[in-house]
């Protein structure tokens, strides 16, 4: 169970401050908590709330309500597969039927070595590339299910590397101090300094 | 048909995610030329354009950021990139093919609308997205091209990336805005929430979704009578339609609006090349899941907004999924059912409960449990849902959500109905457990 | 008009009608009438004030509409043609068209009502609710009888306990989000919320963080089906069973409730929606109160002190009961030796505020015209002065919180002390935007809301007030204590932009002379736009000071001077010169200078600043008498005669809140035993002391007040029955009656001892739950008070090197005592905090009362 790390605390300070509300952070804080510890623990969620100034209970209520964050661990690898419209009529429940005979789970728990979990989710926005899953929200198309038991194996193996779970882009958005424009709240009521002049009441 | 494209147009170059490249392929011009000009006159070429929303609803984007009350700041832009409508697969494109042309298209937007502060809201599943808008981001601001006294003029605005975390009704632009906010995306009701006058935070917010933001470089570096000059009367311009299922090239592809045929994107070769296997067309989800189906007498209507919705249905959010003569279309119903039960955000009754209960009463047809009466009785709750079962919808609820999941229940049982009777009468059906899929 | 046009139109000539007074509001049309409304309304309760009562779940008045339970659906037409829409979130526009009734209204408001059935459980003979549940009513008047709904139903674990009074049980939750926004909305304590989503949303808590708000017991009432129940009302009665009366709760606010009984006995109290003063809220405090009126403990017969084998003695040393004769005898015997022996001023009464006005008149008369001791006072050096609690200019709740006000917090945490008045003013400040400025030692409850909050150290309030009302001679151009320049600053221009001020002034701590706060209530009392609350936290506090239970105070604010001879012509005496106020009592009694001491709901062992006087005072005393509905510390140790006073629901009479405002108090169930009403003693001890008051009945004393008091001219016996929200003090002042008079400054106190910089001041402060009798008796909330502990910040806590849970002793000059530390960064630097009257840590051994301030030391042990 875990608070913000040092480190992240860093990074949630530089996050709170581009927000005109605090509590606007609560999900990319969330996120930043999820990518730490692999799922969003409790202390966490209380640490939040300090930050974003909201009581753990706030914080709980948003964070229950996103399919995204788990409240408890999960397999390394959380495999997605796509059960939208798209991806059923191409075959997904098959493939889902199949993921769970090989793996021997059902949708929602995990691998007895702890390492691979699947769920059957919502449209992933790849339905063109039907069907289609995502392991650790990293996409892979038109998979067969041969191709799931490579995928698997090569998870397993290490031959397939992908992020573990909770630590989405590598990428963080940096907005330099001496470029950021400053959130908007600042400075509220004053037209921006491009606008040319009061507006008509029209 | 060839057409410009315009918000495609750099999808066959690898290299325009990066700033060079995009730069190189006339990125930011549109800005730059938007900066010489007042924030007026951008807002006219928009308007000129006559550019419809690409988020579903299709409200003209000119007109809309017209709607700011005067002088109330801060005012912001919020940038709908939670893409998750079923079938729909094109913002994620946009933005992981061509992050700076939605980063450009964001600016110029705030330029003319005075707006203060640019949320990029980006759906959290989508890593990769979210990976290329930051590294966009992070060169922008360091050429100079987003935050502080952009390209040396006194135009400054922060663009901050914000990730979703799963939520398909965070979508809707009011929840979308409490979602920002930092609550559960549940829905205001408009009035009084009509974002353009009380949004974030109760300021004025324009909410736009992220293709309608990828045209406007284009509109304001051509002109919007150039754009205007494109598409149909009621529908200018090109537009991006994905087309999935039971097609032989499944893809996405932008054609010029209002003219093309349903028939030309899915039968076509340059598009979706017709039925797989040689296939007879069984019909078609139009413009997402919420959409009412088409069938084969509609494939010669043009995907053009007012036939469409004259036709009883809507090109929505621009996604087309094609069902072949197998398709089980109890299942096919089912499975758009599902979904919105699952993503009701729980806020209104009819919808919490009512689209549960369809659910789960199509889910007790499939399994052999289902009696006679749940034909009227689906019809019934759909009803208190959406009284009238017609669309667009009437609804009992806040937002559109729950009266979607009638669309599928709808054209299927006035289609299809015999197809549930089977289910209800017939033994032999293949029967899968309630809850396995 | 002229005269001219008067003379004209009598001869005929014609002239323009006089246009017609506009009628108020727009027209809008319901059910194919027309009616007007103030734009604006909301037409759910626009349409329920023209009769068609439009069902809703989620919806109400007092909370954010928010749409969600969709029952209120109707067909509105606002000029695009009918259409459905939710009435709670339209507000009336001109034109409108309602149909409340249609075909379309009812088939969506049908199917809103079997939708939220189809989870709900079928439980209603074993629920809570059953018989007063909107859910249960509208199925049965419009719902579709059979459900159609043949899948499981929702299932969640049966009912949680949320907070330690209230249980959460969310299958029969239907999802209103009343409970919640409550929470949030008003009580500002969001600790339940919606989890989950869709069809799994749920209330609850976040893990092992209970909703422990001092308010949790009103979404028990506000939840309009059985999913909260409150754990002192649970399976106890069937609503039908219920009869009902309603009243005013004894609180400072005056709280408006119904009680409700069943065969006797008290079964719970729900907040009245009184526009004027507590909104339908009630602090759990009080609502769950009803538990000590029904406690096993009540007194209910007469004690005397015996030897022990059931026989009274004067000097056994056990309570033995005995009858009402007997112990009254008692008690005159020991008021005639008094008289005899030393004079009336031998006798003196300290309490009354539990008592309703009339008894706390019929005190005051049997005291001041029946006895002649002026010795009486209702507080215990914990409060202010009543002379100038009387003489404050008030103003009401509703001018305080109105927008464009500006409100002093000059007192103890109204969150801690006086519930609803503390949501009142969240209201005020979050909603319309009233500004609060603090000034007070530590942060409270409404800090957070404030647009100034200033930690003043105790003893520099006077000069801060002075400095920040441009009082003579006061400048701002140096620090006060730890108050800045910049601050003082920025509070002077806030208090002289302010168009219109309210000071709350009670005590913001027991460590301090209440000089000091006076002082500071001088400063404001000069302002011409200022007008006062008080902050005292005693229940009927200020009607005992109205009634003149405080020292050269006679009945209305009016005073020996003022009104002596008045009163002399009416009850007969009043004594010649004032008399002592509790300290001084107390410190005449522990010099044998009192004879007989009568403990008028009063527990000075507890409640007085210094124990050890209290206890000396006790055991010189004579006679001490308590008359209490239980028997409390001081009457267990020192009372030779106790006598059983009927409690709040038993008795009749009225009561005056904090704005002055008079409300009925009504009986609903008879006292325990002989337990008797406290006027009824106070005339039956004069009919013995032969100066028959003539009172048989509370409405003679009511009468009585309003024929004698220069305020309460038109507050008689029936007109307090009439006005069930109260008739404001003053009325009409009488010109044929003394008039009031304005209080003399007390004299400036000494300036605190400078401060040194290894001593912390001391605030002895007040929590919602402590040790108080009552709260002591009510099983559902007497584990509440949490073990004392000295709080101090953060930065002090390091600066001693010492963290949560430490032990540390106290010394002040007088005494020292040990206990745990808990850092709490609410108090201000330089300063330790101790809440009075909590489980194992009793500071006021190191309060000196005469000085202005008290410091302490802390030292780790
Ligand atoms: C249930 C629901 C889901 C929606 N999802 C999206 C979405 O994922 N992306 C989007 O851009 N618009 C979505 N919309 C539409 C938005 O509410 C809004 O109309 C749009 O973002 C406005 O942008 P536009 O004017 O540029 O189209 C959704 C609407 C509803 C009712
Ligand atoms: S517990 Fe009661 S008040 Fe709270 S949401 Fe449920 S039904 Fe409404
Ligand atoms: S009362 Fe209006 S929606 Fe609930």
């Amino acid at each position: 169970m875990s608070r913000l790390s040092e480190a992240n605390l860093r990074i949630a300070h530089d996050i709170l401050s581009r927000y005109p509300k605090k509590k606007s952070a609560t999900i990319p804080l969330l996120h930043l908590a999820q990518e730490q510890d692999g799922y969003v623990t409790d202390d966490a969620m209380e640490h939040i709330a300090e930050l974003v100034e909201v009581t753990p209970a706030e914080v709980l209520g948003t964070c229950s309500f996103y399919e995204m964050f788990k409240r408890a661990p999960v397999g390394d690898y959380r495999i997605n597969i796509c059960h939208g419209i798209a991806c059923h009529l191409l075959g997904a429940d098959d493939l889902i039927h199949h993921a769970e005979e090989t793996l021997g789970v059902r949708q929602g728990t995990v691998t007895d070595d702890g390492k691979i979990s699947i769920e059957g989710v919502e449209c992933i926005a790849a339905c063109t590339e039907a069907p289609c899953l995502q392991v650790n929200y990293r996409y892979m198309n038109n998979v067969s299910n041969e191709g799931f038991d490579v995928l698997v194996k090569g998870l397993r193996d290490g031959t397939v590397s992908v992020p573990k779970h909770g630590t989405l882009a590598l990428t963080r958005q940096q907005i330099p101090e001496d470029k950021a424009a400053g959130n908007a709240w600042v400075e509220p009521d004053d037209a921006p300094a491009w606008w040319p002049e009061p507006e008509g009441d029209a | 048909m060839a057409v410009e494209k315009i918000v495609t147009r750099r999808f066959d170059n690898l290299k325009a995610h990066e700033l060079d490249e995009y730069v190189a392929t006339g990125g930011y011009e549109g800005l730059r030329r938007a900066l010489s000009m007042s924030p007026s006159e951008v807002h006219d070429e928009v308007r000129t354009a006559s550019l419809l929303g690409r988020g579903g609803a299709g409200f003209p984007a000119g007109v809309k950021w017209g709607f700011c009350p005067p002088n109330v700041w801060p005012r912001y832009l919020v940038v709908n990139g939670d893409e998750s409508e079923p079938g729909t697969y094109k913002d994620r494109q946009l933005l992981e093919r061509d992050p700076h042309q939605v980063i450009e298209g964001c600016l110029i937007t705030c330029y003319a609308v005075g707006l203060t502060q640019c949320f990029l809201y980006v759906r959290g599943e989508m890593a990769h997205a979210q990976e290329r808008i930051a590294k966009a981001l992070n060169e922008a601001y360091a050429a100079g091209y987003v935050g502080k006294n952009i390209l040396g003029s006194d135009f400054s605005v922060d663009v901050v990336l914000h990730w979703g975390a799963g939520a398909y009704i965070v979508g809707e632009e009011t929840a979308l805005i409490e979602s920002l906010e930092g609550n559960r995306g549940m829905p205001r009701l408009k009035p009084p929430f009509f974002p353009a006058a009380v949004g974030l935070y109760g300021q004025p917010t324009i909410v736009n979704n992220v293709e309608t933001m990828a045209n406007i470089p284009w509109i304001v570096e051509r002109g919007g009578d150039a754009f205007a000059a494109m598409g149909a009367e009621n529908s200018k311009g090109t537009r991006v339609f994905a087309v999935s299922g039971h097609v032989n090239n499944p893809g996405v592809y932008e054609v010029e609006f209002g003219t093309t045929t349903f028939r030309d994107i899915i039968m076509g070769d340059e598009y979706a090349g017709g039925m797989r296997d040689g296939k007879a067309l069984k019909g078609f989800v139009p413009g997402g899941a919420s959409a009412p189906w088409f069938f084969e007498e509609h494939l010669d209507l043009p995907l053009e907004k007012v036939a469409v919705d004259q036709a009883g249905s809507m090109l929505g959010s621009g996604a087309i999924v094609v069902m072949d003569e197998d398709t089980d279309m109890v299942k096919a119903c089912h499975n758009l059912v599902r979904f919105f039960a699952r993503e009701s955000c729980g806020k209104c009754t009819p919808c919490r409960e009512g689209t549960t209960w369809l659910e789960r009463i199509l889910s007790r047809i499939i399994a052999g449990q289902g009696r006679p009466s749940d034909l009227s009785l689906l019809m019934e709750v759909s009803e208190n849902i959406s009284p009238g079962i017609a669309w667009p919808p009437r609804q009992t609820t806040i937002c559109p959500l729950g009266p979607s999941a009638v669309s599928p229940i709808a054209s299927a049982l006035e289609r299809f109905r015999n197809e549930f009777e089977d289910y209800i009468t017939l033994s032999d059906r293949r029967v899968i457990p309630v809850g396995a899929a | 008009m002229s005269i001219d046009a008067t003379e004209s139109d009598a001869e005929g000539v014609e002239v323009a009608e006089p246009e017609p007074e506009p009628e108020p509001g727009v027209p809008f049309t319901v059910n194919g009438v027309e009616y007007r409304a103030e734009p604006g309304r909301n037409l759910i309760d626009a349409c329920e004030d023209v009769g068609a009562y439009i069902p809703r779940f989620c919806y109400h008045p007092r909370m954010k509409p928010v749409g969600m339970c969709r029952m209120c659906l109707v067909e509105v037409d606002t000029g695009r043609g009918m259409g459905l829409q939710p009435s709670c979130m339209l507000t009336v526009s001109e034109g409108m068209v309602v149909d409340t009734e249609s075909e379309v209204t009812k088939k969506a408001q049908d199917g809103v009502l079997e939708l939220l059935l189809i989870n709900h459980p079928l439980d209603c003979p074993v629920c809570d609710k059953g018989g007063e549940c909107p859910l249960q009513d509208q199925t049965m008047s419009y719902g579709p009888g059979e459900s159609r709904f043949v899948e499981e139903k929702r299932h969640y674990e049966k009912p949680i306990p949320i907070s330690d009074t209230v249980y959460l049980d969310r299958e029969r939750c239907i999802l209103c989000d009343r409970c919640t926004r409550f929470a949030k909305e008003v009580a500002g304590d969001p600790l339940i919320h919606f989890m989950d989503r869709g069809n799994q949303t749920q209330v609850n808590t976040f893990p092992d963080d209970p909703f422990s708000s001092y308010f949790s017991g009103n979404t028990v009432q506000i939840c309009p089906v059985g999913a909260l129940t409150a754990k002192p009302y649970r399976f106890k009665a069937r609503p039908w069973d219920l009869n009902e009366i309603e009243t005013t709760y004894p609180n400072p606010m005056g709280d408006r409730v119904t009680i409700q009984s069943s065969r006797n006995e008290v079964l719970r109290y729900l907040g009245v929606d009184s526009d004027a003063v507590n909104w339908s809220w009630l602090a759990d405090r009080d609502r769950f109160s009803f538990e000590a009126t029904m406690h096993d403990e009540r007194l209910t017969t007469p004690l005397v002190r015996g030897d022990g084998l059931g026989n009274a003695s004067a000097d056994g040393d056990e309570l033995v009961a005995t009858s009402w004769s007997a112990a009254l005898a008692r008690v005159v015997e020991a008021l005639e030796d008094a008289n005899n022996n030393a004079g009336p001023s031998s006798v003196a009464v300290i309490g009354g505020a539990r008592l309703t006005n009339e008894a706390q008149y019929a005190w005051a008369r049997l005291a001041k015209g029946v006895i002649g001791t002026d010795n009486v006072d209702a507080q215990l050096a914990d409060g202010l002065p009543g002379d100038v609690v009387a003489s404050l200019p008030r103003t009401t709740i509703a001018d305080a919180c109105a927008p464009g006000g500006t409100v002093v917090l000059l007192s103890g945490d109204p969150k801690e002390e006086l519930g609803t008045l503390y949501l009142r003013l969240r209201h005020a400040c979050v909603e319309d935007g009233v500004k609060l400025i603090e000034l007070t030692p530590n942060e409270t409850g409404l800090t957070r809301y404030a647009s100034q909050s200033i930690r003043v150290r105790p003893g520099d309030i006077g000069a801060v007030a002075a400095a920040i009302t441009g009082a003579e001679g006061a400048n701002l151009d140096k620090a006060i204590g730890a108050v800045t320049v910049k601050e003082l600053e920025a509070l002077a221009a806030a208090v002289s932009g302010s168009d219109r001020i309210t000071v709350i002034a009670g005590r913001t701590s027991m460590a301090d002379h209440a000089a000091l706060t006076v002082e500071a209530i001088n400063a404001f009392a000069a302002l011409d736009n200022t007008a006062f609350l008080p902050g005292l936290r005693r229940g009927n506090i200020n009607g005992a000071i109205d009634m003149g239970l405080s020292p050269e105070l006679l009945p209305g604010r009016t005073s020996l001077g003022a009104a002596g001879a008045w009163y002399r012509e009416h009850w007969g005496q009043v004594p010649g010169q004032a008399g002592l106020d509790t300290t001084g009592i107390l410190g005449a009694a522990a010099t044998g200078r009192i004879a007989v001491l009568f403990l008028l709901g009063a527990d000075p062992l507890t409640d007085f600043p210094d124990p050890e006087l209290a206890r000396q005072a006790l055991d010189r005393a004579d006679v001490v008498i308590a008359i209490d509905p239980f028997i409390n510390a001081s009457a267990a140790a020192a009372a030779d005669v106790v006598l059983p006073a009927a409690a709040f629901g038993e008795v009749d009479g009225s009561h005056t809140n904090l704005e002055g405002r008079i409300s009925p108090i009504r009986q609903k169930v008879t006292p325990p035993g002989t337990a008797r009403p406290d006027w009824m003693i106070a005339a039956e001890l004069a009919m013995r002391l032969g100066k028959d008051m003539g009172f048989v009945s509370v409405e003679e004393i009511a009468d009585e007040i309003a024929a004698v008091s220069p305020l309460h001219a038109e507050a008689d016996a029936a007109a307090i029955d009439a006005a069930p929200d109260g008739l404001v003090m003053p009325l009409t002042e009488d010109p044929s009656r003394p008039t009031r008079f304005a209080w003399s400054d007390l004299g400036a106190p000494d300036e605190p001892a400078s401060y040194d910089s290894y001593s912390y001041r001391l605030v002895v402060d007040r929590t919602m739950y402590d040790m108080g009798t009552q709260t002591a008796h009510c099983q559902s909330i007497d584990q509440l008070a949490a073990d004392g502990v000295v709080r101090i910040n953060s930065h002090e806590a390091s600066r001693l090197g010492i963290g949560g849970g430490a032990r540390v002793r106290l010394s002040s000059k007088r005494a020292s005592v040990e206990c745990n530390v808990s850092v709490d960064d609410r108090i201000a630097r330089g300063t330790a905090a101790v809440a009075h009257n909590h489980p194992g840590l009793d500071v006021r051994s190191l309060i000196e009362m005469g000085d202005p301030v008290t410091d302490v030391r802390i030292e780790t042990v």
